[in-house]
């Protein structure tokens, strides 16, 4: 029988040893816990709610709680209005929505899928009192539209506890007069269009910040420090002031009126009466974004260029490259990561940028974000909101999966 | 250790008790900001707090965002505004989702001074059981005098007459008001055209005259853009409050004048939160901010019209330029020649299907 090794304690050394070992990895989970807490609250759980938002819709059925179990043993293909039992049901359940002041909810939750519903409900709640057997013909004494059988089929559909309408809304799809999945009319289709407009104005917005940012870094890894370093002040102090104020300079120079077109009439480029319209639309859009975002693609490319010796170059020319060869072979492939960190991050603002393009967007340059944004503080239609900013977070993902497979996330360098 | 904490938080607890029985109410009162609040800050808060020291009035300019804020406050169970300022429409909306409370305006409120009860002084601006109006504004169109000759646009259909007014136009970024102006324009009676905005027809009919100017327009978003525009030349018309063109006019002196034709008339009023925790106190600043001679004072410094019929005879002159503010009201009979009632039932129920065929009309 072997003899246990034992501390002077009398502990058994095993025992020790994993104590020790667990106080250690305890308090490293410690000093991680704050921060992954704080992700999970401020990160996780919001998304999640979000995703949760996207398809939940308990409302209806909670409110009108006697009336949807019912509802589910009528049969809308018949062509037939509900039994009057659903309708006692339904007289109940308003009464008890006049008490607790829900049913303008459900009404306005309904009036999403067709208008008319808001309306309905807050005049039925209101009513609720005058209600009396027989149900049915008392309902259709306020109002006729309970007498619509369209009106039940969308209130049945709409009753479940989770639902896919605020999905279909934001790609432009709706349900038919049978209640199968089709394409809006044409002049109601817009989400998709958006998303496009969002993901091409986006990528544009990347490239332009590319091409300019790309020389910008070049020169301040290739000056001095001393004098670099007021460089990348001036690169800094827009980085530094307020959105709102870079925004609205853009429209002091950019509207009919402004600095610019006053500029170029004074010197006789165009005409007074024919002035550019460069505000207020697309183009005003992509410059005010590329000259808010364009810091994010300088200073990852700057870090990245600052780390390659200039004897790679000169070690190329004296070996009879070309400074174009030189270029393309040696020292851009070496600011791959600089790239890559620079895109996904301009690309991924731009995506989800709000307030530039709501100031001076107009009509052909608000993005996808703006509606989310109206959906969220305007409508209150949070459902459709939550639809919307799921999809833009799927586009993301996959765009970022791509990203990987393409380039290699490893491949990113941040600074 | 524990016999400490004890003790600390018995300290705490006596301190804030002695603390509470000295300090004020704090009353939390959403509104737009800028010059709008300064004229309830000057009209309503001052006097209230000047007479009741124990209350502290808070200004919060998040009026903008008052739904979603107001839902997010209510499912996170911590409501933290006591009162907040909307414009009547939102008012109907966040009695449907239950976000305010309804009021009893015979009880709660203050009658007129000769004993009208203020269901009847406010008459039928009541547009919602939890809506206590405030004063009745206008969406209203402001035009550059220097730009338009010696024949200044005097009708709604100069806003879409291109060839007599050429120029950019500034307009509110959502159906309301646009669609009926178009129609009115179109030729549409007045009486006709909720009725016309109902079908499928009348909505592409107003579409279709705001395509004969759409590429000419700017359209806004905040009350502020539209006299700015007009300032810098950027537009030769546009849309916005009546006050705000008030100011840029008769206080900054833009050359800017009022086209009264068609005014859009809406209300603007108070909600008083679900859930809030000074309801008492909250109900009575309201009695007392919403009675007859403190909506007429309101007027002293921002050209709305009082929503009691008992205050219109006591709106006076404009507290610093001291000129009468009565010509400067929408509701004078001389800028009132044709107005457009805003019809709340219609637009609270065709609201969020109007503005998806405009936005995509927008879009195209």
């Amino acid at each position: 029988m072997s003899q246990t090794l034992v501390t002077v304690d009398g502990v058994p050394l095993k025992v020790s040893l994993a104590r020790a070992q667990r106080r250690g990895k305890l308090k490293a989970i410690g000093l991680v816990v704050p921060l992954f807490l704080f992700i999970l609250v401020t990160f996780f759980v919001p998304i999640l709610d979000m995703l949760f938002r996207s398809v939940e819709n308990q409302l209806v059925g909670e409110v009108m709680h006697r009336t949807v179990p019912l509802l589910n043993n009528w049969d809308e293909q018949s062509g037939e209005l509900p039994s009057e039992e659903v309708f006692a049901a339904l007289a109940e359940d308003f009464i008890e929505a006049n008490e607790t002041k829900l049913g303008g909810r459900v009404g306005r939750r309904l009036n999403y899928e067709k208008p008319g519903f808001s309306g309905l409900f807050r005049k039925t709640t209101r009513k609720a009192g005058s209600l009396e057997a027989p149900y049915q013909q008392s309902f259709i004494d306020i109002n006729q539209k309970w007498g619509d059988v369209e009106n039940w089929k969308i209130f049945k559909r709409e009753s479940a506890p989770y639902t896919i309408s605020y999905y279909l809304a934001a790609v432009d799809l709706g349900y038919g007069e049978t209640g199968e999945i089709v394409r809006n009319k044409d002049d109601r289709r817009i989400y998709l269009k958006l998303f496009w407009r969002t993901v091409w104005m986006s990528s544009l917005i990347t490239v332009i910040c590319l091409f300019l940012a790309y020389p910008i870094a070049y020169l301040l890894s290739a000056l001095p420090t001393r004098k670099s370093n007021l460089l990348i002040i001036l690169v800094l102090l827009p980085f530094w002031t307020s959105l709102l104020v870079r925004t609205t300079a853009w429209i002091a120079l950019l509207q009919q009126e402004g600095v610019i077109n006053d500029l170029i009439v004074w010197l006789g480029f165009v005409a007074d009466d024919n002035r550019l319209s460069m505000i207020h639309n697309r183009t005003g859009t992509i410059i005010a974004m590329v000259h808010i975002l364009l810091p994010f693609m300088v200073l990852p490319l700057y870090s990245v260029m600052k780390t390659i010796p200039p004897s790679y170059m000169k070690a190329a020319k004296s070996l009879g490259a070309t400074p174009f060869t030189a270029f393309v072979r040696i020292y851009m492939p070496n600011t791959v990561a600089g790239i890559g960190a620079g895109a996904i991050l301009v690309f991924i603002l731009s995506i989800g940028y709000y307030i530039t393009p709501a100031l001076v967007g107009g009509q052909s340059g608000t993005l996808i974000s703006n509606f989310i944004a109206f959906h969220m503080s305007s409508s209150l239609n949070w459902g459709l909101a939550a639809a919307l900013g799921a999809i833009l977070l799927a586009i993301v993902l996959i765009l970022y999966f791509l990203y990987d497979r393409i380039v290699g996330i490893d491949n990113m360098k941040l600074g | 250790m524990n016999k400490i904490l004890k003790q600390t938080l018995l300290a705490s607890a006596a301190f804030g008790l002695v603390s509470a029985a000295h300090a004020e109410t704090e009353l939390v009162v959403v509104s737009w900001g800028g010059a709008y609040t300064a004229s309830q800050q000057k009209a309503y808060h001052e006097p209230y707090m000047a007479a009741n020291p124990d209350i502290k009035i808070i200004n919060d300019d998040s009026a903008n965002e008052a739904l979603s804020k107001l839902r997010a406050m209510q499912e996170a169970g911590n409501v933290t505004w006591d009162l907040v300022d909307v414009v009547a429409s939102a008012a109907i909306t966040a009695c449907d989702e239950g976000l305010a409370i309804e009021i009893n305006h015979d009880k709660d409120l203050a009658k007129a001074p000769d004993g009208t009860l203020a269901s009847a002084d406010f008459g039928d601006l009541i547009v919602s059981p939890c809506f206590i109006p405030q004063i009745v504004y206008s969406t209203t169109f402001g035009y550059r005098t220097d730009k338009v000759g010696d024949n200044p646009p005097t009708s709604i259909n100069d806003v879409f007459d291109l060839k007599k007014y050429p120029g950019k136009r500034a307009l509110e970024k959502r159906p309301i008001n646009n669609l009926e102006w178009a129609l009115l324009a179109d030729g549409v009676a007045v009486g006709d055209v909720y009725a016309e905005l109902g079908t499928e027809a009348g909505v592409k009919r107003a579409l279709k005259k705001l395509d004969t100017i759409k590429d000419q327009v700017i359209w806004w978003e905040k009350g502020a853009q539209t006299p700015q525009l007009l300032a810098d030349g950027e537009v030769v018309m546009g849309s916005t409050y009546n006050g705000r063109l008030f100011s840029a006019i008769v206080e900054e002196k833009q050359p800017i004048a009022m086209l009264w034709d068609w005014q859009a008339f809406d209300l603007d009023g108070w909600i008083v939160p679900k859930g809030g925790k000074n309801e008492a106190a909250v109900m009575k600043y309201l009695k007392f901010a919403t009675d007859t001679q403190h909506l007429a004072d309101q007027a002293k410094y921002i050209s709305y019209g009082p929503a009691r019929k008992s205050s219109a005879p006591l709106v006076g002159k404009h507290a610093k330029l001291g000129i009468a503010m009565a010509p400067h009201m929408p509701t004078d009979p001389k800028n009132a020649k044709n107005t457009l009632i805003y019809d709340y039932e219609f637009w609270a129920d065709n609201k969020d299907d109007l503005t998806e065929q405009f936005n995509a009309w927008l879009a195209q």
